[in-house]
């Protein structure tokens, strides 16, 4: 157990160092950040003593060694629009971005999980082929057009739900949390519904196909045979050995949308980090952009370390080594 | 027309029909089929592949799913029609009357549930024990099949046994809640030959002290001639010979069992060749007129293909459905 944690700690590492390599060169390749920093009547000498301060003179061997030891050190640099710490802007926002997502995961398993084990069930029910074709709507509406009708349908036309913003939040630990007040739980539907549909949709074919599959085996005929209600044959033993697939698909788009809710967050104002990434590209904010990249690394792997640690408890043939 | 003559069967069927509607045609899987067992006897449900025999087992214990279907016939369990009863009732009778064993013991397990849980699974929806006491039975139940250190092997799961062990597994969770019939679809078919003599032994054992009945579905008829009381032969989904198993093993009466029993490797008989019954089983989504075995029969003649032949009484215990049958003596 402690040797596969230490295995799993160097790869991990080793996989942020790479992605590092790649966030350094595509820096140096998008443009000079100077010209952000220098006022625009700048004479050459102001501008070459800029260079010189942000260290841009040096070879670049140079330059992404005193970029890996301040990354190393926890130091991402200051926005140079903010005048902040990066890592402090990018960590205000976070947690709007992850719980409007979290609310979205949560509500695209509730629906996903027992329609899909229902349509697996029933492959030639009416009822499934009319939930696979929803599902099918769900992968292929563009999540701009599905914000956009749900704020005219919902927001404008008959106004039960604000078009934008977070609404009121209230702290916890240092952090401000939309899903402790009751508006913010009123701000976060809708926003959280478009960011939901896709990943609905998915895991509901994934069910589907796993719970057909499983339908099949023997085991199940004998937890019939044994006397087991539907409902157990269904969710205790056909679930169960459906899941590996859905975990898997469930972990990879759980760090999609944390990494890119950007669409979503930008159509409802929502203030997550996918709108300060993008307002960062525009001002080619690269300090803001790196902290963003080496974060959304460091969330995939930790995510796909603990899809892993699940692998295990759900089936015992699969160990840690 | 009944072979055995229990006045109060445990187990009644009549003229079960059991057909699968399929794209290229309607399967009559079973087609009037007809038995009874008592209660403490074993019978042996003999025939080739594709004769329906493990349709019937799935008919009595109602788990027959699209596209198939019972569309005729009576289950009396205890003179208790099963195929008009609703799936509630259906429930009850699953393991707590009749209990199934699989053929194959390596997928008749859920692998990602330890064997203690899915044999508590059948205490719990059959008895009322507290968890102590179904644990107590488990561990009971599981040694008296035959593995030891049963309260630790509870706890593992169904990867960590061998075939032969799984299967004692299997026939300890249909046993468990003491079933009054049990099921037996080709217990032995996949394992080992050392081991299936172990297991049949283990059945016969364990039938025997709990007083319950058997239907024994088999292909091998050297098998069922050792543990059954009487046996029934089906072929294309019809009852083709049935009586006790001593009349039926020595003197058959249909040709069909005849030639079963010739395909037996036996070292006391002189053949040079082992006998074979020439042909394949006719598709069975579009049977001949006739006599279903006809084609492949020594001794068929015109009528054969006229008319059906009906069970009807033969000499000793036997019924057949042939026109010809066989006298005792007489070789196919």
């Amino acid at each position: 157990m402690f040797g596969y944690l230490l295995k799993r700690l160097i790869q991990m590492t080793l996989v942020l160092w790479v992605v590092s390599v790649i966030v350094f060169l595509m820096m140096s390749f998008t443009g000079d950040p100077v010209f952000m920093v220098v006022p625009i009547d700048a004479t050459d000498s102001e501008i070459a003593q800029a260079r010189r301060l942000l260290g841009l003179d040096q070879s670049p061997l140079v330059q992404y060694w005193r970029f890996l030891t301040s990354l190393v050190q926890g130091d991402f640099g200051q926005s140079y629009v903010f005048r902040q710490p990066a890592m402090t802007l990018i960590l205000e926002r976070l947690p709007a971005t992850v719980e409007m997502v979290l609310v979205a995961m949560v509500m695209a398993v509730a629906v996903a999980i027992p329609l899909g084990v229902y349509a697996g069930a029933n492959p030639e029910g009416r009822l499934s082929r009319t939930i696979m074709a929803g599902s099918l709507l769900g992968i292929s509406l563009p999540g701009f057009w599905v914000g956009m009708v749900l704020i005219y349908l919902f927001a404008v036309h008959w106004g039960v739900f604000p078009s934008s913003g977070r609404g009121d939040t209230a702290e916890l630990f240092g952090l401000r949390i939309s899903l402790l007040t009751w508006d913010g739980w009123h701000h976060i539907i809708l926003p959280a519904v478009t960011l939901s549909l896709g990943t609905m949709a998915i895991l509901l074919r994934m069910t589907r196909a796993g719970m057909m599959e499983v339908g099949r085996q023997d085991f199940m005929k004998f937890a019939r045979a044994k006397g087991a209600t539907r409902h157990d044959v269904l969710y205790k033993h056909g679930l169960k050995n459906a899941l590996i697939p859905v975990v898997t698909i469930f972990g990879l788009q759980l760090g999609d949308l944390i990494a890119f809710a950007t669409i979503t967050e930008t159509i409802f104002s929502w203030p997550g980090m996918g709108k300060l990434l993008i307002d960062s590209i525009y001002r080619a904010d690269r300090p803001v952009i790196v902290v963003y990249l080496m974060l959304v690394a460091l969330i995939f792997v930790v995510i796909n370390f603990l899809v892993d640690l699940v692998y295990t408890l759900i089936d015992p043939r699969i160990s840690l080594k | 027309m009944m072979t055995n003559d229990t006045q109060n069967p445990l187990l009644a069927v009549r003229d079960l029909r059991t057909y699968f509607h399929t794209f290229s045609g309607t399967v009559k899987a079973v087609n009037g089929v007809s038995f009874e067992i008592g209660e403490g006897e074993v019978m042996g449900l003999v025939g080739e592949s594709g004769g329906g025999k493990s349709v019937v087992g799935f008919s009595v214990l109602g788990l027959i799913d699209e596209p198939g279907k019972i569309e005729g016939g009576e289950i009396l369990l205890d003179g208790q029609d099963l195929v008009t009863a609703g799936e509630d009732r259906l429930r009850e009778v699953r393991g707590r009357e009749i209990s199934m064993v699989f053929q194959d013991p390596m997928t008749s397990l859920n692998p990602l549930h330890t064997v203690g849980r899915q044999m508590d699974e059948v205490l719990r929806l059959h008895t009322k024990l507290d968890a102590d006491a179904r644990h107590q039975a488990c561990v009971e139940m599981l040694e008296s099949v035959g593995i030891s250190q049963a309260a630790e092997r509870l706890k593992a799961f169904p990867h960590q046994f061998s075939g032969g062990m799984r299967q004692r597994v299997v026939i300890a969770i249909a046993l468990l809640a003491r079933p009054r019939l049990i099921i037996a679809d080709e217990p032995t078919t996949a394992l080992d030959v050392t081991i299936q003599s172990q297991i049949l032994k283990l059945m016969r054992q364990q039938i025997a002290d709990k007083g319950a009945s058997m239907i024994l579905i088999t292909h091998d008829l050297a098998v069922v001639s050792e543990m059954a009381d009487h046996i029934t032969v089906l072929y294309c989904g019809n009852v083709v010979e049935r009586g006790k198993t001593r009349d039926l093993i020595e003197t058959p009466s249909h040709p069909y069992t005849r030639g079963l029993i010739d395909s037996i490797p036996d070292t006391a008989h002189r053949h040079d060749r082992l006998m074979q019954i020439p042909g394949s089983v006719p598709d069975i989504r579009n049977l001949p007129k006739g006599c279903n075995f006809r084609d492949r029969c020594p001794r068929a003649q015109a009528l054969c293909a006229q008319q059906e032949p009906v069970l009807t009484k033969q000499h000793a215990t036997l019924w057949a459905a042939c026109h010809y049958p066989l006298k005792p003596g007489e070789t196919a």
